[in-house]
């Protein structure tokens, strides 16, 4: 047992870090510490940063072109960019799609579309959730029919919550391809140009007032069938592998971790009773609390982070992960508001939006509510907790549960 | 002991919940969200006609209520139905001031704030205050027959739609003491007043209030030079009762979508509510649910009690409101999943009023040092 990173572990840190402070754009860091959103351009400037260095695609193979990072130095390398407010790269090409198409793709699908992901020429979205699906996801209705000529899938169905759609060109699918059989039996892997004729996006704007998710309308849609993945009725096995990948990083030390950085930052500006709210011993305690678990967690998250990085593939811990994980970054966002007191009233959108007003209180706690309440959807998406529970307890303790 | 509702009360309660049931629909309030104004005038002239900023006040003041009991039994309506109307700033705080301290020329104002035709707003909180009431230090300067007023008033609410701002300043000692607080009725177009509105997350706006040289009469002084402590600190007791009988309001109506939503949402081919994990958690709301009610009862019934009886219950009231509330907020969400994020779905806005709530006249942890310092006191 040893407890502190290895040489090359440190070494790896520390280039880590210069890389960040020579290249992450000031502005652009700026916005991500204060809750502003990126934007499309940001997203894609980001993007190209890490695609010059190399680093777009920590855990892709070496041969598709791949930094081919070890489950700790991923972890290091996110641990450092979210201290230093460098934005997340968007994950549904680069982390979720492009594992699946590495394993069961076509050689031919490997070849066109591994390029253009790291040339930053698709921006993909996810098309799992249906309204009525949630996570009973293998209920999903979207039906994708081969033609005669057995050229083409026709796509009738409806997808939801689909992450920065708006901004997507190319989304990938679960698709109902055989409705006879049992439900996890009938389901393909496809993937759809988002230009094709009757694909309508149509927004939801969530409770904190962002335009984050939409919804994904597909009518009569032509999908040419070299655009299946793998092989047709066989997309449930595709589907469970991404949401491994999908649930690698869900623990989010490194944004718990920035979280609490801003608490400690408000609550030492913050006054309470003529004294700086973090000296206060109750809402010391607080972030104390918190503060330990998420050292646990941290620690937790490396246990099965080296476990993966020496080859073993995450089963029930990655669930745990989430569980924890989000239980603990929803606390530090509920800390958070708490922290700005009567400043957390103000609706942030404006600011989010980058207008002009600029937020009445000089720490910019304004976002701090939003944050709070968008990230309600932590503990819902990716399979909630819930289900990670039924998840847990069934592989742990059989069947029943 | 009877814990029912007086007649009258009963019929409060009926009349206002039907209205708001007929004009007070999600579609209806998010269209008021998005306006400019952050309020329907029609909701609330027909709301001040239906008797409900009357029922706030006592008949020495020119309505029909005014009690404790009063407050929570229309603030509980007014939170089921989520109005986002300015009833507390508004009737409870400014109005009550002016009535709890105005001279007979002040006390005008309060008869026209029951009609519906004046609105106000209570500029007290400071962007170093947070929730204490004493830190208060925007001064007040007397010059001849004139008081001038300066300094920064933070996330007043209702302030635009205010025609007259109740602006707390200190007349001597220092922020932190309760002596030497004065409340000042200053009409909002004042020379020196400057606002910079916002809308809030749980709907309604509000403003940074800048004093910069405000002059008015010695005349607008509300009550006695330097004593307006104790009179700020009643009132906020009875916002609390206000906020805190809201808050269950919009926690029942949370509770209620929820079981629907459980009886109904199906998954693996059963309803939803069928899974113990969600029925449990279900049960547990409904546990917290009738803590909260109780809560709220107590602390109404004692808002004309003695002070420690009174500030005790209020803030044993606020914190548990403050608990349950996270609980109810957070389980309906997750419990519903997505939808419930969605801006459109009522729960969404529901679930902002509860949460943030807490943010106003001190949250959880505020009131759980408060009940010990009262209880050690």
């Amino acid at each position: 047992m040893d407890l502190s990173y290895s040489d090359e572990e440190k070494a790896f840190r520390a280039e880590v870090r210069a890389f960040l402070e020579e290249k992450l754009p000031k502005e652009m860091s700026d916005k991500i510490r204060k809750g502003e959103e990126l934007g499309k351009d940001g997203q894609e400037q980001w993007h190209a940063i890490l695609n010059a260095q190399g680093w777009l695609a920590p855990n892709w193979p070496k041969k598709f072109g791949g930094a081919e990072w070890n489950a700790v130095q991923r972890h290091i390398f996110e641990e450092e960019a979210a201290a230093a407010y460098a934005p997340r790269i968007v994950p549904f090409g680069l982390s979720m799609l492009a594992p699946v198409l590495q394993k069961f793709g076509s050689q031919e699908q490997n070849d066109y579309w591994l390029p253009r992901l790291l040339a930053g020429e698709d921006w993909w979205c996810q098309g799992y959730s249906e309204p009525g699906a949630g996570s009973d996801l293998a209920s999903l209705k979207t039906e994708a029919v081969l033609n005669d000529e057995g050229t083409h899938y026709i796509v009738n169905g409806q997808k939801t919550w689909t992450t920065l759609g708006q901004h997507a060109n190319m989304i990938f699918c679960l698709v109902r391809t055989d409705k006879t059989v049992k439900q996890q039996e009938g389901i393909s892997f496809l993937l759809i140009d988002m230009e094709t004729p009757g694909v309508e996006v149509r927004p939801i704007i969530l409770l904190d007032g962002t335009h984050e998710v939409n919804e994904v309308w597909f009518s009569d849609v032509k999908v040419p069938v070299e655009n299946l993945v793998g092989k047709e009725n066989e997309g449930w096995t595709y589907a469970k592998y991404l949401l491994t990948h999908e649930r690698t990083n869900i623990a989010g030390v490194g944004f718990s971790q920035a979280g609490l950085t801003a608490v400690k930052r408000i609550a030492r500006a913050e006054m309470s009773g003529g004294k700086p709210l973090m000296q206060n011993p109750h809402f010391a305690a607080r972030v104390a609390q918190v503060e330990i678990d998420l050292m646990a967690m941290s620690t937790t998250n490396l246990r099965i982070v080296s476990k993966a990085a020496a080859g073993a593939a995450p089963g029930v811990e990655s669930s745990m992960l989430k569980v924890k994980g989000t239980i603990i970054r929803q606390e530090i966002n509920d800390l958070a508001r708490r922290a700005a007191g009567a400043y957390a009233m103000p609706f942030a959108s404006e600011a989010i939006e980058g207008s002009n007003l600029a937020l009445p209180d000089p720490l910019n706690a304004g976002p701090v509510a939003a944050q709070y309440f968008n990230n309600r959807k932590l503990s819902i998406f990716g399979g909630s907790n819930e289900i990670q529970r039924q998840i847990i307890a069934k592989t742990t303790m059989g069947g029943g549960a | 002991m009877n814990f029912d509702l007086t007649e009258e009360r009963q019929m409060l309660q009926d009349s206002l919940r039907r209205f708001l049931r007929d004009k007070y629909d999600t579609a209806t309030r998010n269209k008021i969200l998005e306006s400019d104004t952050g309020f329907s005038g029609d909701i609330w002239n027909g709301l001040a006609e239906l008797g409900v900023i009357g029922a706030l006040f006592t008949e020495d003041q020119g309505g029909f209520g005014g009690a404790g009991f009063d407050i929570a039994v229309v603030f509980e309506e007014l939170g089921r139905a989520g109005v986002v109307e300015p009833f507390l700033d508004t009737a409870i705080l400014g109005g009550g001031l002016i009535a709890d301290l105005g001279n007979e020329d002040q006390q005008a104002h309060v008869e026209e704030l029951i009609g519906g035709a004046l609105q106000v707003a209570f500029a007290h909180g400071e962007p170093t205050s947070r929730y204490d009431l004493n830190q208060v230090t925007s001064t007040a300067k007397v010059d001849g027959d004139n008081v001038v007023l300066n300094g920064r008033k933070a996330v007043v609410v209702n302030a635009e739609n205010a025609d007259m701002l109740i602006v707390s300043a200190r007349e001597s000692g220092e922020a932190g003491d309760e002596n030497g607080i004065s409340l000042f009725l200053v009409p909002a177009d004042t020379k020196g007043i400057t606002l910079q509105g916002y809308a809030l997350l749980a709907g309604g706006r509000a403003a940074e209030v800048t004093l910069d040289d405000v002059t008015v009469p010695a005349s607008a002084r509300l009550g006695e030079a330097g004593k307006a402590f104790k009179a700020i600190e009643a009132r906020v007791a009875a916002a609390n009762v206000a906020i805190c009988a809201e808050t269950l309001g919009a926690m029942e109506t949370a509770t209620r979508l929820t079981r629907e939503y459980l009886m109904t949402r199906k998954q693996f081919g059963k309803p939803i509510g069928t899974f113990q994990a969600l029925a449990h958690r279900m049960s547990d709301l409904l546990i917290e649910m009738e803590q909260a009610r109780s809560a709220v009862i107590v602390a109404a019934g004692n808002l004309e009690a003695e002070y420690k009886a009174r500030e005790t219950h209020i803030s044993a009231a606020k914190n548990l409101l403050g608990r349950a509330g996270r609980l109810v907020a957070e389980d309906s969400i997750q419990m519903h999943g997505g939808i419930a994020m969605t801006q459109e779905y009522e729960l969404a806005h529901i679930a902002k009023r509860i949460i943030m709530a807490d943010h106003r006249f001190g949250d959880t942890d505020h009131h759980l040092e408060r009940f010990i310092a009262l209880a050690a006191a």
